[in-house]
This record gives structure tokens, sequence and C-alpha cells, in this order.
């Protein structure tokens, strides 16, 4: 078998080179497509998942609530583009939700 | 809130028994939580650099693989790349933290990342690849730590809510409801009392 437990959703210029690196590679950009690859790989046993955050914005939901699941990890990169911060947000309001206060200042 | 009892000797032991309990739960939660905050507080305080730090790398990767694209041809990247020699895997374990299930990832890694030959591709390919290979093991990092964070997060906000039912519902009601107990059985007592004294007065004055 050659398949890897790590799998990453992405558009197809921005991921491919993960392909390389002996991960599966998922190309989906446009809002279906990337729920249908987050479905196959959501169901596909993978235990480590990244996705860009330009993809994942069109799955948020689908996200959330995968997100208290022991497993998969699923992780928000950043594409060729550069970052949105929306990873970093999204951890954020994690550590808001238990703290009950922003402690996460921002480094200049 | 008053609970729903009645005004008897049996039910205020029962009802202090209740309440001894509910206070050494309490003390057990609260320390829980606070252990559980300052291990979660540390793995902020370590995410927060790594994932910057990671974001970072990946960029750079990704601009050294854009780089390398542009000298070659979109096809011969891509037949470059279509077999790959190399697989990374992660063994996944689990270990508690305070009870929390929080998965351990192992990378696991098989084969050599140049699955091509060198003569119809660049050297840029080769130091994008290199790269990216280094910034994986940290996403991987990474994708652990950020899951733990979740899990943790979940853990506190329930602790804090079971702490915060015991401390201001449970705990309360249960100390008005024997304070409402112990002055009914006070009162009754009292009440019997006088009526003892009326009918001795009674009983003296024939």
């Amino acid at each position: 078998m050659s398949t890897s437990n790590i799998a990453v959703i992405g558009d197809r210029d921005s991921i491919f080179c993960f392909h390389a690196v002996g991960v599966d590679v998922y190309p989906a950009e446009k809002a279906d497509d990337v729920k249908a690859a987050f479905d196959q790989v959501y169901e596909g046993g993978y235990a480590v998942i990244f996705i860009t955050e330009q993809s994942a914005i069109h799955i948020e939901e689908r996200l959330r609530e995968a997100a208290w699941r022991p497993l998969p990890s699923i992780v928000l990169i950043p594409n060729n583009r550069g970052s949105l911060g929306y990873g970093l947000e999204t951890l954020r309001h994690v550590v808001r939700k238990a703290v009950g206060a922003d402690i996460m200042q921002e480094d200049e | 809130m008053l609970l729903a009892a009645n005004p008897t000797r049996m039910h205020l032991l029962r009802l202090k028994k209740r309440l001894k309990l509910a206070i050494r739960g309490h003390k057990l939660l609260k320390d829980k939580q606070d252990e559980l905050m300052r291990r979660f507080m540390d793995l902020v305080k370590q995410i927060q650099g790594l994932r910057q730090e990671v974001e970072r790398d990946l960029h750079r990767a990704f601009e050294r693989f854009t780089m390398a694209r542009s000298v070659m041809s979109r096809a011969s990247v891509e037949e470059a790349l279509a077999l790959p020699g190399k697989r990374l895997d992660v063994g996944v374990t689990t270990q508690r933290i305070m009870n929390v299930e929080v998965p351990l990832f192992e990378p696991r890694a098989e084969g050599r990342i140049y699955c091509y030959g060198f003569a119809n591709t660049s050297g840029e390919l080769d130091v994008s690849l290199r790269s990216l290979d280094a910034v994986l093991l940290r996403l991987l990092e990474l994708a652990q730590t950020e899951k733990t964070i979740m899990l943790l997060a979940d853990e506190i906000d329930r602790t804090r809510r079971r702490v915060n039912a015991l401390e201001y519902t449970l705990i309360p009601s249960l100390k008005e409801t024997i304070r409402f107990i112990t002055m009914k059985l006070e009162e009754l007592e009292r009440s019997n009392l006088t009526r003892l004294m009326k009918i001795k007065e009674m009983a003296e004055e024939r």
C-alpha cells in the first residue's frame, strides 16, 4: 500500500508539491469540490488532515464540529499566496472560550 | 432554591451527608480545573510561536516551489512528481492528560524525496522539496499540539460548568434546605415544649 494517513486539501498549485514528500493530495478549490473532498478524507481514516485556509472557508461548519473529536487532527495551513491569519484566529477563539479571556496577545 | 424535603431528622442527616460530598467533589474538580488550565497555558504559549514559525517556513517553501515551477514547464513538474519516492506516515498513539485522551503522532518516513531524474529538473525543485520536507515534520507537531489544545479546551469548559453547577446551585440549595429543616425541627420542639408547659399548668390548676 502506498497510501499515507496524512492528507492535504487545497488548490492544486499550492499543494501539489506535497505529493513528492509522501502525503496524499486532494486538489479542490470550489466550495462543492472542497466539501466532497473533505467528506471523502474525513471518512477515509486519515489521522492528520492539512487544509489550506482558502479552502477551509467553504466548510467552516464541518470543521467546527470535527474539532472536538479526538481524531483526525485538522490543521489549517496557508497556501502559496500567503496566510489569511485564519488558523491563528481559530486558535484564539478556542482559547478565549476555554479561559474566558483573550490571552493570546499579538506579537508584532 | 429550596429542595423538596420532608422536615425530618432522617432527611436532615441525609442532606448533610450530601453536602459534605458535594463540597469534597467541588474541591476536587476545582483542583482538576486549575491543573488543566496550567497545562493549557503552557501549550498555548508553545503553539503561538510554533504556528507563526511553521507558517513562515511553509510560505518560504511554497515560494521556492513556485520559483522551481517557473523555470520548468507545468507538465514536466507534474511528471517529475507523479510517482513519489517517499511515503510519510504517522503512527498514532494516545496519551492521557488529566484523563483526557490526546493523540500522539509519530512520523514514519520511508524512501527519499528525490523521485525524479536530475536531467530534466532544475536545482530549485530539489531545494524546495527539501525545505517542504523539513517543514512537514513541524507541521505534524503543530497538528498534535493543536488537537491537544482543542481537547483540553473542551475539557476545561466542561469542568468549569460542573464546578459552577456545584458552587452556585447544588451547594447553596443544600445549605438552604438544611437550614430550613433545622429551623422547622427547632420550631416543632418549641411548640412541643409550650404545649407541655400549658398542659402542666392546666393540670396544676385542677
